[in-house]
């Protein structure tokens, strides 16, 4: 019943997102302009640019999940559907996570699809492509629960992106450090298992108690 | 439950608690500063390989105690509201939230002018300093999250959750920090030894450890009384406190 309920919502905002592809394919968009950005900022020639290429990537990734999570609540919370939501029987922060989770599908997929040719237009080595996208599946998740937390905060304020970004970006910056030396130790020839595990362990944490502080926040927001 | 803790969640008790104890607690931390600076600037010897430089470290160090502790007390109050919904831990938060900030940018601005005569730089992106300066940013998101919310109590609920997530992640981020600093600094950068403080030195430092303590514990009960009469105006007790 109560995995039941998660599942529905789960197919329900997907099917939202593919009704409306250009507001949720909008993430990753801003995060192809944003690394666009970074080539031309760092001047012509390209040497150097294979060095910062990972953190060019993650960069991008942090800042479009805040785009991609900022209103995510927002909707809802205008129609009613969240009111619907605490009431239903399902546990809420199941049903956090069904939403998260469409979030990231919609948000960090894309990116996911284009960050080896990202990872190649910054002259990153063809090897270590396959690693820069373990590190942002591993990574991404916990970033969107993050957000997901941060949105939480300001349901029904006026407040947007930029206040997200000032509450969330302090708490993602252990994910960024652990997959940014995920890749360094790559390129210099080392064992990766260890920032590997901390990533892991670092979503696991996020996925078994993100979920009920945001329910918490919620609750409190969504019920006045 | 709390007995005398109570009597002080209810805003008269406290208000008038605080107007009794603030020059006690006001005169003790002069004391305490000035006895501390003298020691510290006058009496302590020069320190053996810094010279007069470390003498910084009496207004750096409490700072740093108090930037971390500022922290942690708002975090439990944090939960004492959460739990038990007691509306002085929101008051409490509110007032040390900035108080918190200033000793958070005052150990940075400290620790940047002495890292320029003894590591030779403003800036390095050290563990501690890259710590207190994410702590910083922690800070600052709870004051905006307070300035953006109008109603008290949702801001309240928002914040306490927020503080509760924070101090979780200190740690966390604390150790991810220094591992990434191993990760990317050889030992080029000149680290202080840290041997155990003489008596001399260590006095006082805790001197001005305490006095600093009493300090913020001042300006967070006027900043809560002030919170107070913004939350109270009109009603029948404040008028009584304030004409006795």
């Amino acid at each position: 019943m109560m995995l039941e309920g998660c599942g529905s919502l789960l197919r329900h905002e997907l099917r939202l997102g593919w009704r409306r592809p250009h507001e949720v394919i909008t993430p990753a968009g801003f995060a192809l302009v944003v690394v666009t950005m970074f080539s031309f900022a760092r001047g012509s020639g390209s040497d150097g640019l294979a060095e910062l290429g990972p953190g060019v990537v993650w960069t991008a990734a942090l800042l479009s999940m805040v785009i991609a999570v900022e209103n995510m609540y927002s909707a809802d919370h205008e129609d009613g559907t969240l009111e619907l939501l605490l009431l239903s029987p399902a546990a809420l922060p199941l049903l956090i996570l069904a939403k998260t989770t469409a979030r990231w599908l919609w948000g960090a997929g894309p990116l996911l699809l284009a960050a080896p040719v990202l990872g190649w237009m910054l002259g990153m080595p063809t090897a270590s492509l396959p690693l820069l996208l373990v590190s942002l599946l591993l990574g991404t998740p916990t970033l969107y629960l993050l957000g997901a937390f941060g949105a939480s905060l300001l349901v029904g304020q006026r407040q947007g992106a930029a206040l997200v970004a000032l509450l969330v970006l302090p708490l993602g910056i252990p994910v960024l450090i652990f997959a940014s030396s995920m890749l360094e130790l790559h390129a210099a020839g080392m064992d990766i298992v260890a920032p590997a595990y901390y990533l892991g362990a670092l979503l696991v944490l996020a996925l078994t108690f993100l979920p009920l502080a945001t329910a918490t926040a919620l609750a409190s927001n969504a019920a006045d | 439950m709390f007995g005398p803790l109570d009597k002080l969640g209810s805003p008269p008790t406290f208000y008038r608690f605080a107007e009794a104890a603030l020059p006690w607690l006001g005169g003790l931390a002069g004391v305490l500063i000035a006895a501390g600076l003298v020691l510290g600037l006058g009496v302590a010897p020069p320190d053996y390989q810094q010279g007069e430089v470390y003498r910084i470290i009496y207004i750096h160090v409490p700072a740093a105690w108090l930037s971390l502790l500022l922290y942690s007390a708002m975090a439990v109050a944090a939960l004492l509201g959460l739990v038990w919904r007691m509306r002085m831990t929101h008051v409490f938060a509110l007032a040390a939230a900035p108080v918190g900030a200033c000793f958070t940018l005052i150990t940075l601005v400290t620790g940047s002018i002495w890292g320029k005569p003894t590591w030779g730089t403003w800036w390095s992106w050290d563990a501690r300093l890259t710590s207190e300066l994410i702590l910083l940013f922690m800070y600052l998101g709870f004051i905006a999250l307070q300035e953006a919310m109008a109603n008290d109590r949702l801001a309240w609920r928002s914040g306490a959750v927020l503080l509760v997530v924070g101090w979780v992640n200190i740690p966390i981020i604390h150790y991810s920090v220094e591992w990434w600093h191993t990760l990317h600094q050889p030992a080029s950068i000149l680290r202080l030894g840290t041997p155990a403080l003489h008596s001399s030195m260590l006095i006082p430092l805790l001197t001005m450890a305490v006095g600093l303590m009493v300090l913020a514990a001042v300006l967070v009960l006027q900043r809560m009384q002030a919170e107070l009469l913004r939350r109270h105006a009109g009603s029948n007790w404040l008028k009584e406190v304030l004409q006795a």
